[in-house]
C-alpha cells in the first residue's frame, strides 16, 4: 500500500488539458450550487470547504509526511479563537482576521513540532492527543476568561457581502470561503507537488535514505508540523465566522478524531482525498442520525467499516483505480474490436 | 332583479360577512402548522459527554405518540423531529438551521445546554421562530425584552439560589456564611441569586466567598478556608464530584455549619453516598420534580400515570430515571402551550400564548407547584419546596418557596 501511494503522490506529469477542463466545469457547478440549494444547505457546504482546507493540512503531515496527529482539533480552536477574539474585542475585519490565524497556528504548530520530533508514530499520537484533549479546558482558563469570554464563548455576527452584492449572508460566506480554500488548496498544490513534497514523502517511507540524500529531517518534520498547523488556523477562523459562535465545548477531542477519520476516509496522500474526507465529516453523522437515534454511533461505525472495507486507500485513491481500470478497458477494447 | 335572487345574493353577502372574520380569527398559520399538523423541532445531545440527558428527548417524543394516538392537539397530530447535537454548539447551529430553514418546523422546544442554546439565540431571535423551553438552568433566557423569542422552563439558578437566602433570614438572621462556588456562569449565577436575596444584609452575612476551577484536583483547601474564616453556615454551590469532596472534607475537620447544596448536586446517589450518608446529615436542598426512586412517591397518583406511560410508551426507558421524569412534565407544558393557541398556529401567537401560563398544573411536578407566566416573566417553573437530608432520604418540608 506505501508503495502505491507514494507513486500516486510522485509529481504527476503535467495536467492533460482535458483534466484542466473538467476541473474547469467543476469550478463553474459549484460557484452555481449556492444558487441552487436552500441557504441551509449552502452553510452546510461553507462547512465543507472548511473542513476541507483542515484535511488538506492534516494530510500534509499524516498523510505525506507519516505523522500521526489526533490533537488537530486545538489549532482549529485556536485558529476559531483568534479570530473571534479579534472580531469580538478589537473590531478587526472578519478577512483580515484569517491571515492572523494562520501566521499564530504556523508559530504555534512549528514550537509544537520541535518536541515533538523526538516522538515517532504513536507516541507523537499520543503527545498531540494530549494537546487535543487539553485544549478546551485551557480556553476556560480563568485568566484569559476576559479575551475567551470562559465557558460562554463568543458570539460574533455573521459579516455582510461587501460592495452591495446581491447575495445573502450564506451565499456570500461561501464564496469567500471557497476563494480562502483555492488559495490554500494552491499552496498546498504547490508545496506538495514540488522537492518539499518529494521530501516529505522520503522522510515518511524511508527517513534514513531521506537523511543520507541530503535532506533536513529535523526541519522538514518541524516545518511540516507549522504548515499544517497553519491550514487548521486559517480553517478554524473561517468556521468560527461561518458558525457564528466559538465556546470550549466547540472543540472537545473527538473533532480531533474526526479530522483523522476525514483524512484516512477521503484518503491518504491525496489532494482531492480532502473533499471526500470533508463531505463525509460534515455529512455521514447526520445520515447516521437520521436512521436511528438510539446509536447514531453505532451506524456512523458501520459505515466507516464499510468505507474502509470498500475503500482501502480512501475514496480518492478507489476514484483513482476506477479511472486507471476504465482507461485500461477503453484502451484494450479497440484491439479487441480489430 | 328578481325577488329571488335578491334573497339569495342578500343571504350570500351575509354569510360572506359572517363567515370571512371568523375564518380569518379562526385559522392563522405559520410555517410549519397546517389543518393537519404541527411540526416541532428539537434539539439533543443523544450522542456525546451530555448523552445521559438524551433520554429527555426520548420521552417527550414517546408523550407525543400518547398525543397523537389520542386524536392530537386541537384536530392537528404533533410531527416531532428531535435530532442530535452531541452537545456540540456547531452542531446546534447546524441542526437549528436545519430544522428551521429545511424542514420548516413552527418552532424549536427544548434545545438542551447553556453553550448549545447561546449559540443558536441570537439567531433564532433574527429569524422570530421560538425557542421554547430550552433545557438549562441559566437565568439569561428569561430575557423577554431582548429576546422575546427564547424562554426556559426549569427553576434558574438563581431563583434557587433566592430561596435558600429567604429560608435563612427566616431561620437564621444573624448567620455568617461562607460560600464555595465553581468559578463559571453557573457559579456566578447562583451567587448573584442569592446576594440579591439576602439583599442588604449580604455584605454583613456573607463572611467569606471562596471559588474552584472544575481542573482543580479537590476542594479541600478551599473548605479549610471556610471553616478559618468562623462561618457557621455553608452554601456549597458545586457540581457533583466537588460537592461530595466538600461535604466529606468539612464533616472530617470537624466543621459542623448548617449546609445548603445546590440542586445540581442533590442526588443521593452520585454525591451523598460518595461522601457519606453520615457526613451528609441535615443538609439542605429543594426538589420540584418528583423523584421515581423516593418511596413517598411509590403510590403518586401523577408518578403512577407517569409509571403507566413509561411502560406503554417508552418501554425501553428507565422508570428511576429523573430526566424521562423532566421530560415528560416539559413537553406537557408545550402541549398545553399548543392548546391555547387553538387554530392561531403563529410563532407570535405561540410565544404570546407561552407567555401566558396560568396556574398550569403537571402531577409530576411536587404538589402545589404552579407553572405561571407573563408578557414580562420568561420563567415557567419558579417555585421549589426545600427538603432535608436525614441520612437515607430527601425530607421535604414547608410550603412550597418561590413565586
Amino acid at each position: 500500500m506505501t508503495t502505491e501511494i507514494a507513486l500516486s503522490a510522485a509529481p504527476a506529469a503535467r495536467p492533460a488539458r482535458s483534466r484542466l477542463a473538467g476541473l474547469a466545469v467543476l469550478f463553474i457547478v459549484v460557484c452555481a450550487l449556492p444558487f441552487l440549494v436552500s441557504s441551509y444547505t449552502t452553510f452546510q457546504l461553507t462547512l465543507v470547504i472548511v473542513y476541507s482546507i483542515v484535511l488538506l493540512g492534516l494530510n500534509i503531515l499524516t498523510g505525506y509526511n507519516g505523522q500521526i496527529s489526533l490533537g488537530h482539533g486545538a489549532f482549529y480552536a485556536i485558529g476559531a479563537y483568534v479570530a473571534a477574539i479579534l472580531m469580538d474585542k478589537y473590531g478587526v475585519p472578519y478577512w483580515a482576521t484569517i491571515p492572523v490565524s494562520g501566521a499564530l497556528c504556523l508559530v504555534v504548530g512549528f514550537l509544537f513540532g520541535l518536541p515533538a520530533l523526538r516522538l515517532e508514530g504513536l507516541y507523537l499520537a499520543l503527545a498531540t492527543f494530549a494537546l487535543g484533549v487539553s485544549m478546551p479546558q485551557l480556553i476556560k482558563y480563568k485568566g484569559i476568561d476576559t479575551w475567551t469570554g470562559g465557558v460562554q464563548g463568543i458570539t460574533i455576527l455573521k459579516p455582510d457581502p461587501p460592495f452591495g452584492l446581491p447575495l445573502n449572508q450564506d451565499q456570500w460566506l461561501f464564496y469567500f470561503c471557497l476563494a480562502v480554500a483555492a488559495v490554500m488548496f494552491w499552496l498546498g498544490w504547490n508545496l506538495l507537488r514540488g522537492r518539499v513534497g518529494r521530501a516529505l514523502i522520503a522522510i515518511r517511507d524511508q527517513p534514513i535514505a531521506a537523511e543520507a540524500m541530503g535532506v533536513n529531517n529535523a526541519m522538514y518534520k518541524s516545518l511540516a508540523f507549522g504548515v499544517s498547523a497553519m491550514f487548521t488556523g486559517v480553517a478554524g477562523a473561517l468556521g468560527a465566522i461561518a458558525v457564528q459562535f466559538v465556546a470550549p465545548d466547540s472543540f472537545s477531542i473527538f473533532l480531533s478524531i474526526s479530522f483523522l477519520v476525514g483524512v484516512v476516509i477521503g484518503g491518504i496522500a491525496s489532494i482531492s482525498g480532502a473533499i471526500w474526507g470533508a463531505l463525509f465529516i460534515q455529512f455521514v453523522p447526520n445520515i447516521a442520525d437520521q436512521i436511528s437515534k438510539a446509536a447514531p454511533w453505532a451506524i456512523y461505525g458501520v459505515f466507516l467499516i464499510g468505507f474502509m472495507y470498500v475503500m482501502p486507500v480512501g475514496v480518492a485513491g478507489a476514484i483513482r483505480i476506477f479511472w486507471a481500470r476504465m482507461k485500461r478497458k477503453a484502451g484494450s477494447s479497440p484491439q479487441r474490436s480489430g | 332583479m328578481s325577488a329571488k335572487q335578491l334573497v339569495v345574493s342578500a343571504g350570500v353577502s351575509i354569510g360572506l360577512a359572517l363567515a370571512a372574520p371568523y375564518a380569518l380569527a379562526q385559522k392563522k398559520y405559520d410555517a410549519g402548522a397546517s389543518d393537519t399538523e404541527i411540526k416541532i423541532g428539537n434539539t439533543m445531545p443523544y450522542s456525546g459527554p451530555a448523552s445521559a440527558y438524551g433520554t429527555i428527548g426520548k420521552a417527550a417524543a414517546a408523550y407525543i405518540k400518547k398525543i397523537n394516538e389520542e386524536g392530537g392537539v386541537n384536530g392537528r397530530k404533533i410531527n416531532f423531529i428531535s435530532v442530535d447535537d452531541g452537545y456540540s454548539p456547531p452542531k446546534t447551529v447546524e441542526m437549528a438551521r436545519k430544522l428551521v430553514e429545511q424542514d420548516q418546523v413552527l418552532l424549536l422546544w427544548g434545545p438542551l445546554g447553556t453553550p448549545s442554546n447561546t449559540a443558536i439565540q441570537k439567531y433564532m431571535n433574527a429569524k422570530k421562530v421560538p425557542q421554547l423551553h430550552v433545557y438549562t438552568g441559566a437565568t439569561k433566557w428569561n430575557d423577554p425584552k431582548n429576546f422575546p423569542w427564547t424562554m426556559g422552563w426549569q427553576p434558574s439558578y438563581q431563583a434557587e439560589a433566592r430561596i435558600y437566602a429567604a429560608h435563612l433570614l427566616k431561620t437564621k438572621p444573624d448567620a455568617k456564611v461562607a460560600i464555595l462556588y465553581q468559578n463559571d456562569d453557573y457559579g456566578k449565577d447562583y451567587l448573584k441569586g442569592f446576594k440579591d436575596g439576602l439583599g442588604a444584609k449580604a455584605a454583613t452575612m456573607i463572611i467569606k466567598e471562596v471559588s474552584y476551577e472544575t481542573s482543580d484536583p479537590t476542594v479541600d483547601s478551599q473548605i479549610v478556608q471556610l471553616q478559618g474564616s468562623g462561618a457557621d453556615v455553608f452554601f456549597n454551590i458545586t457540581t457533583p464530584k466537588f460537592a461530595a469532596q466538600a461535604i466529606r472534607k468539612a464533616y472530617d475537620i470537624g466543621w459542623k455549619p448548617v449546609q445548603y447544596l445546590n440542586s445540581v448536586s442533590a442526588s443521593i446517589g452520585s454525591v451523598l453516598k460518595p461522601a457519606g450518608v453520615e457526613k451528609a446529615v441535615g443538609i439542605f436542598s429543594v426538589e420540584y420534580l418528583k423523584d421515581p426512586q423516593d418511596p413517598a412517591f411509590a403510590n403518586d397518583k401523577g408518578m403512577n400515570e407517569w409509571r403507566e406511560f413509561m411502560k406503554k410508551y417508552y418501554p425501553e426507558g428507565n422508570i428511576t430515571d429523573v430526566f424521562n421524569v423532566s421530560g415528560y412534565a416539559s413537553i406537557q407544558t408545550l402541549i398545553q402551550v399548543l392548546k391555547q393557541c387553538g387554530d392561531n398556529l403563529t410563532r407570535e401567537n405561540v410565544m404570546k400564548q407561552a407567555a401566558n401560563l396560568k396556574n398550569f398544573e403537571v402531577n409530576v411536578l411536587l404538589d402545589g407547584i404552579k407553572i405561571n407566566t407573563s408578557p414580562t416573566d420568561f420563567a415557567p417553573i419558579e417555585q421549589e419546596q426545600m427538603a432535608k437530608f436525614d441520612g437515607k432520604e430527601w425530607v421535604r418540608f414547608g410550603e412550597t418557596f418561590g413565586k
